[in-house]
């Protein structure tokens, strides 16, 4: 098997980290982490903007997580919780935070997170606000509760790209690895 | 008719829609993983306050985060708002941000350019 998610998890908690969780994401667990990065970054003392971002990145990030994440993960070797999903926050020597989250996806949803993350990436700031007013004016709330605009939201909140990668799993599944810079 | 008054969480906004000042408050944080649910008694109150509503109606919204899950309810809010004020009914509303805080400031502009009802952006000065 050429994708390990503990040597994966192990890879990219490497840094200066803020924190790093791997495990069921639920509403919960949601609450915990921005209380636990709210207390950290008053600690040091962090600038209040650099915390908004960071905070609204964080829950873009981990609700999106939360919408769509698969139930179960069905033809997975590993003995997952359920509702699997991997978040790191790192701080790097810039002093910027790096965000990333990790799940499992069906394998053919990649070409439509691909061009979504893409198109995303392409935009300028005018052009981000136009499609988010666009998206927040025009389409519903989906059944599982996300409205299409996280990603758009967080390229709007931290003026960086995202990056991306998809580790080929098995036949049904990738990994989908999504790094945001705040 | 009542108001509505719901008690703020970690993840949800003070509501307090106060029918005989014509006063309605959003007030915290509004991050709920749905946000549906919360908004629908804040919309159906509206519909309702929308049939006899005062000569003026002061809305104050002043959210610290909103998730973009809670933007479209929020929309949802203001398009009620918005039909009050076709009416010949006065309708203000106040988009409080913190001092500095762009992103909130920039929240506040889009819903204006959306919502046909006249705006203020207040900026909080500590």
């Amino acid at each position: 098997m050429s994708f390990n998610i503990n040597e994966y998890y192990t890879d990219i908690s490497k840094g200066d980290i803020l924190l790093a969780y791997k495990g069921s994401i639920t509403s919960a667990l949601i609450n915990e982490v921005l209380e636990a990065v709210e207390g950290k970054l008053e600690e040091e003392n962090e600038e209040g903007k650099i915390r908004k971002k960071l905070y609204n990145v964080l829950v873009e990030s981990l609700q999106n997580l939360y919408h769509h994440i698969e139930e179960t993960h069905d033809g997975i070797d590993e003995d997952l919780d359920p509702k699997f999903g991997i978040l790191v926050i790192e701080k790097d020597g810039s002093g910027d935070y790096k965000v990333t989250t990790g799940n499992f996806v069906v394998a053919t949803k990649t070409k439509f997170l691909k061009e979504k993350i893409d198109k995303i990436n392409s935009l300028s700031k005018d052009e981000l606000k136009d499609m988010y007013k666009f998206i927040l004016n025009h389409q519903k709330i989906s059944a599982k509760g996300g409205g299409g605009l996280g990603l758009v939201d967080i390229a709007r909140k931290t003026g960086k790209k995202m990056v991306y990668n998809f580790y080929p799993y098995n036949d049904k599944y990738v990994f989908f690895n999504l790094q945001i810079q705040v | 008719m009542e108001s509505l008054i719901i008690d703020g969480t970690t993840k949800t906004p003070d509501v307090n829609f106060n029918s005989e000042k014509g006063v309605l408050e959003i007030k915290g944080r509004s991050i709920p993983e749905n946000s549906i649910e919360f908004y629908k008694p804040l919309v159906d109150w509206l519909e309702e306050y929308a049939q006899s509503p005062l000569s003026k109606t002061e809305v104050n919204v002043h959210l610290e985060y909103f998730n973009t899950s809670s933007s479209k309810c929020i929309l949802d809010v203001f398009k009620k708002l918005e039909a009050i004020h076709k009416n010949k009914y006065d309708v203000q509303i106040n988009w409080y941000y913190e001092e500095d805080d762009e992103d909130m400031l920039e929240a506040g502009e889009d819903y204006e350019s959306i919502i046909r009802v006249p705006f203020k952006m207040i900026e909080i000065v500590d």
